[in-house]
């Protein structure tokens, strides 16, 4: 059976064009087909950002280009690029056209850089892979072709850290959680850079990346060929944490993780962990009568339809902190092979008592035929997407858009990760689950 | 430019069928004597920003048939706009008192191994799963450009399965380099319908073709008055009212840059009187197109005295209106006809257009009919329009104009426009529907919110003070036509 999908949940190759525009003044030059970039958009792009949505400069590939290639065009929309937009940071994306016709994207950026000027160039033909896996090949190239170039003979700064978590946009929370994650890791004393959005410095940011101590990756799969690719380079070394931290035991085990590997100073460390664990079961102390006592019903199962590190992510959240307990859990973003069992591992000890079943399939229309087979015994709570209303309404589950599309939420600085996404999940879960009572 | 094929596996693209084009500085007069004098040329531009393509628009038509299903054989990438859709398929199910009913939509998730070895079998594999899943009524297959430059034979291999799965599965060929004009994709939906699902009429009917988007059925009583019945298609339309569009007596359009392929190819092939006139926006514009449906429904006599009551209703208030709105300056940023729709409206409401940067051009629809020309129409009764820009949705060179122009108002009528107002402290409306501004109600509709806009400034300068620019001041000072190249009518503003 071929791979189909129903109900897409990520982007192809060129989705990375959202990582370039999470980049603070960073510009996504695309050489692609005129309707790529709204497509793209309008699945992972809420929000148009600083340049992105119908700023996005792009080739508009046409018949004759296709028959007789588009170098020339490419130039020209290149060479406007520079005197129209005002930016930091020019990244050239192929789409599908460019890659199956064969223009040559390398020598005609390779001129630009040459000059000094800050581009880089990237395949990324839809077909050739997807936006989790394409994140990475961009940021290595920015890497690469960019900030190598200003590789100072400083070395290693103590204490400075490359963190990467989260895909931006396709993690609709991906502004919020990275905020929270820099905050978490900079009160256990690291320099973060966190590369992307408003917490990050933008490019001066970028071009310290070599000199950072080590590499911090807090997410399944999704980033580690960054870390592996700088730890060849630069030879930094990471800390893998293998999944999004939610919650208060997550996220101390994380610093915690950070801080025996790095060796940090341990009193920092758990210093830092006690003031937040005390703030943060403040407030669940302050509601666990709510949970224990109301009488009409909360979710007692849950089932997530969501990319592995969310999906770890909340169910160790769920059930260890809350007390959900897990059904079955799918993951839809194409996890590839080599990543599979350390992430069934991880759900085989998802809790000191427990484990999960997990099936990864990128076709959630075929999951939701499969969830809605499900006995249905007590009351659910579903972690998915836009696609995700009418499975339950047919189930009288509650509903949390956690993956895109998240259309029926509006994100702004909402992210669950960390101590205080932690939180927000809590409020977000009940307030819908509290809302179904007239 | 000959008659409509329906034979041809795809639709011929606007740029040859129509002469259209997407690159014009000049004035609203000039466009249209050249267009009509078949001497218009297209322009391209040396620097370009990301446009809309073919199948966006193609999907736009197809994806809410209420029965049909549709198989997008293209990368994954390709079916991003799959919930947009799915999302405004399922609020319009809740303003027409439908179940809720999620959009059946599949990708064959292309791959680069299937750019060496093809992706015959995965489209065949795809098909059936979507017959298995949903049992529709029909299956669509959308094209991609993938898919097109791979050489894959999709209108072979969905004829084979129409054979086998006993339903339509027809092929809709938009890829995305095909067009540089996006609304070729709606040809290419409607070609497909025509030329698959369409039948011959058993009789002639009653009903009269809606042809719009998910528009308000402001039709119903004013049709049902005249003996009519409206039939709003294609979007909400089962594949058995499809089937016998053939049937009704006419076709009206929205919005031709929308339908008029599948208005002309209806009177062509079935004898379906299109409704030739302009769609009625503005009061002039709006008795026009009354007299013609007059004509065209045989009924003139009625036509006259609704024609009358409405101007006794409509006219005081619109003058009241005029007053309020004296003075004003606006600037609109729309696709073709609808753009011209607007143009006439705000003028008519006494505003004073200072250019405008629509779309697209088609210089005369498949009809070959002048008295179809909106634009050529809003020039004959208001005058010209000194700045008329045609540029398919290049938001650099409108946030230049802007800039200098600095209206009163802007109106957009597509998404990722309206902040470029909005950015600058410009009172910015955006309306979607395009029945809310049509016929003499349509006038005081628009002239409602539009009071209502330029009166609320709060929010506008209040972003314009903390927002950032993403364009260079060199640009800015530049001549907002710098890119655009070939065109002799370059005039600063």
């Amino acid at each position: 059976m071929s791979k189909i999908i129903e109900q897409p949940r990520f982007s192809c190759a060129l989705g990375a064009q959202q990582t370039v525009v999470a980049i603070k003044r960073g510009v996504p030059i695309l050489h692609s087909g005129p309707g790529c970039s709204n497509k793209i958009s309008s699945l992972i792009g809420q929000g148009e950002g600083y340049a992105g949505g119908n700023t996005i400069p792009c080739t508009n590939a046409t018949e004759t280009d296709v028959v007789f290639g588009g170098e020339k065009k490419l130039k020209d929309v290149i060479d406007g690029a520079f005197k129209v937009i005002d930016a930091d940071l020019y990244v050239v994306l192929t789409g599908c056209t460019s890659d199956i016709v064969g223009d040559d994207v390398g020598s005609v950026t390779t001129e630009y850089q040459e000059k000094d000027k800050p581009i880089v160039y990237v395949e990324t033909g839809g077909f050739k892979s997807n936006n989790y896996v394409s994140h990475s090949t961009v940021v290595n190239a920015i890497i690469d072709q960019y900030v190598d170039k200003f590789k100072n003979n400083e070395g290693v700064k103590k204490g400075l850290v490359n963190v990467f978590a989260t895909v931006p946009y396709q993690d609709p929370y991906w502004s919020g959680n990275l905020e929270e994650i820099k905050r978490v890791l900079e009160g256990i004393g690291l320099e973060v850079n966190i590369l992307f959005g408003n917490e990050s410095k933008g490019i001066e940011e970028w071009k310290t990346i070599p000199n950072a101590e080590f590499n911090i990756v807090a997410s399944s799969w999704a980033g580690l060929d960054i870390a592996e690719h700088l730890k060849n380079k630069y030879k930094t070394p990471y800390v893998h944490f293998p999944y999004l931290p939610i919650g208060a035991i997550a996220t101390s085990k994380f610093l915690r993780q950070v801080g025996e590997l790095r060796h940090l100073d341990k009193a920092k460390v758990e210093d830092f962990i006690k003031k937040e664990e005390e703030k943060f079961y403040f407030h669940i102390e302050k509601t666990a009568d709510f949970m224990l006592e109301f009488r009409y019903g909360l979710p007692r199962r849950f089932y997530s339809i969501l990319d592995a590190s969310y999906s770890l992510g909340f169910s160790k959240f769920l059930l260890n902190e809350l007390g959900i307990l897990p059904g079955k859990q799918f993951i839809v973003d194409d996890t590839p092979e080599q990543y599979k069992e350390a992430i069934i591992k991880e759900f085989d000890n998802i809790s000191e008592f427990r484990s999960a079943e997990v099936e990864f399939n990128v076709d959630a229309g075929s999951v939701q035929i499969e969830i809605e087979k499900e006995p249905q015994e007590n009351r659910s709570l579903i972690l998915g997407s836009g696609w995700d209303r009418d499975l339950a309404t047919n189930l009288n589950a509650d509903l949390l858009i956690v993956s895109v599309p998240v259309t029926y939420r509006l994100v702004l600085n909402c992210g669950y990760a960390g101590y205080n996404g932690g939180l927000r999940a809590i409020e977000d879960i009940y307030d819908r689950v509290l809302n179904t009572y007239r | 430019m000959g008659k409509i094929d329906l034979k041809e596996s795809s639709v011929t693209i606007r740029e040859t069928r129509l002469g259209s084009i997407t690159g014009f500085n000049g004035s609203a007069k000039e466009l249209v004597t050249c267009a009509h004098a078949g001497t218009l040329k297209d322009c391209s531009r040396k620097f370009s920003q990301c446009m809309g393509c073919n199948a966006g628009h193609a999907f736009c038509q197809l994806s809410m048939i209420r029965d049909a299903v549709v198989v997008n054989h293209a990368p994954i990438g390709c079916a991003g706009d799959f919930f947009g859709f799915n999302f405004t398929y399922r609020v319009e199910q809740m303003k027409r008192n439908l179940p809720s009913t999620i959009g059946r939509y599949f990708s064959t998730c292309i791959e680069e191994k299937d750019t060496v070895f093809g992706a015959a079998k995965k489209l065949e594999d795809t098909v059936r799963e979507a017959y298995k899943r949903t049992k529709p009524n029909a299956i669509f297959v959308t094209t991609s450009c993938a898919s097109g430059i791979i050489g894959e034979d999709v209108d072979a291999i969905t004829e084979d399965l129409s054979k086998e799965l006993g339903i339509p599965v027809i092929s809709c060929s938009c890829e995305g380099f095909r067009s540089k004009i996006w609304t070729t994709g709606f040809d290419a939906a409607y070609h497909s319908i025509l030329r698959k699902l369409v039948k011959p009429p058993r009789k002639k009917t009653n009903k009269v073709n809606i042809a719009n988007f998910w528009g308000s059925h402001i039709f119903d009583e004013f049709l049902k008055r005249l003996g009519y019945e409206a039939q709003y298609i294609v979007p909400f339309s089962t594949v058995a009212e499809l089937e016998y569009i053939s049937e009704a007596t006419a076709t009206i359009h929205i919005c031709p840059s929308l339908s008029t392929y599948l208005g002309a190819a209806l009177e062509q092939e079935y004898g379906v009187k299109e409704v030739k006139s302009p769609p009625a926006y503005g009061i002039e514009g709006t008795d026009i197109w009354m007299r013609e449906i007059g004509k065209v429904l045989d009924r003139e006599e009625e036509i006259e005295k609704i024609i009358k009551e409405e101007h006794e209703r409509v006219l005081p208030k619109l003058a009241e209106y005029r007053e309020k709105l004296k003075g004003k300056t606006a600037y609109v940023t729309a696709g073709a006809a609808h753009g011209h729709a607007i143009i006439a409206m705000l003028r008519e409401l006494g505003l004073n257009v200072q250019g405008a940067a629509i779309f697209h051009h088609d210089p005369l629809y498949d009809n070959k009919d002048k008295t179809s020309d909106a634009l050529a129409q809003v020039v004959n009764i208001y005058g010209d329009i000194k700045h008329y820009n045609v540029c398919n949705k290049q938001a650099y060179e409108l946030v230049n104009i802007l800039n200098r122009v600095k209206p009163d108002l802007m109106i957009a009528r597509h998404g990722g426009m309206t902040m470029w107002g909005a950015k600058l402290g410009i009172p910015t409306l955006l309306i979607g529907d395009e029945q809310f501004g049509f016929g003499y109600q349509g006038v005081l509709n628009y002239a409602s919110r539009i009071v209502e806009t330029i009166d609320n400034k709060e929010f506008v300068s209040n972003l314009a003070k903390h927002s950032t620019m993403p364009y260079t001041k060199w640009w800015l000072d530049q001549d907002p036509f710098t890119f655009l190249g070939g065109n002799t009518n370059v005039e600063n503003y």
